[in-house]
């Protein structure tokens, strides 16, 4: 991968403890799955912030490599990849969700 | 779209001892769901799991394949959360 988009990716993780890469944004996903994943995170209470990768295929495809995940919806929590949306959905049943998102800092 | 057939066979190359329940979701051979049982899963965490399950499909996540629900478990972790 080209350091200048594996920067890009860093300093993006960086920007939010919790960020979601997804399809569409919070107020209008363009998918099920991330419209699933913004409805889990919702519920928590939590602050996040979503990055839309529809309208950026520089990271769309960038992210697949950089987390070796070949989906999306992708969740990170302090630059850590969680999930996609099956894990996400593991996670808010077990309740473990709000720990993961919410013991973040 | 790839055949319901050669998805599972792909599965079962990477973990020969899996018992693999697929469905095909729309119809369409695009849109999969996976359950997947393996030893392979033994110590590794969810977002591991899923990895060695999209590695095992390689090319197929890249176009084939354009939605994959999965479910991992280790035979052990299978037995506990009961039959579905």
């Amino acid at each position: 991968m080209e350091p200048a988009l594996r920067e890009r990716i860093e300093s993006l993780l960086k920007s939010s403890r919790v960020l979601l890469f997804m399809k569409g944004n919070k107020m209008f996903p363009q998918c099920g799955f991330s419209a699933q994943v913004v409805g889990l995170l919702k519920e928590t209470g939590v602050q996040f912030e979503t990055h839309n990768i529809m309208a950026d295929a520089e990271i769309r495809q960038g992210l697949k490599e950089y987390s070796n995940w070949p989906t999306f919806p992708q969740l990170y929590v302090n630059g850590e990849l969680v999930g996609g949306c099956d894990i996400v959905n593991e996670l808010s049943a077990s309740g473990e969700l709000s720990k993961i998102v919410g013991a973040a800092h | 779209m790839i055949d319901a057939r050669d998805v599972k066979q792909l599965l079962l190359t990477a973990f020969p001892d899996a018992q693999v329940e697929l469905e095909d979701l729309t119809g369409t051979q695009d849109h999969y769901q996976a359950v997947v049982v393996s030893a392979a899963f033994e110590g590794q965490t969810s977002v591991q799991q899923h990895r060695l399950v999209y590695q095992a499909l390689n090319d197929a996540m890249k176009g084939p394949i354009h939605a994959l629900a999965l479910r991992t478990y280790t035979p052990s972790s299978y037995a506990k959360q009961g039959n579905h």
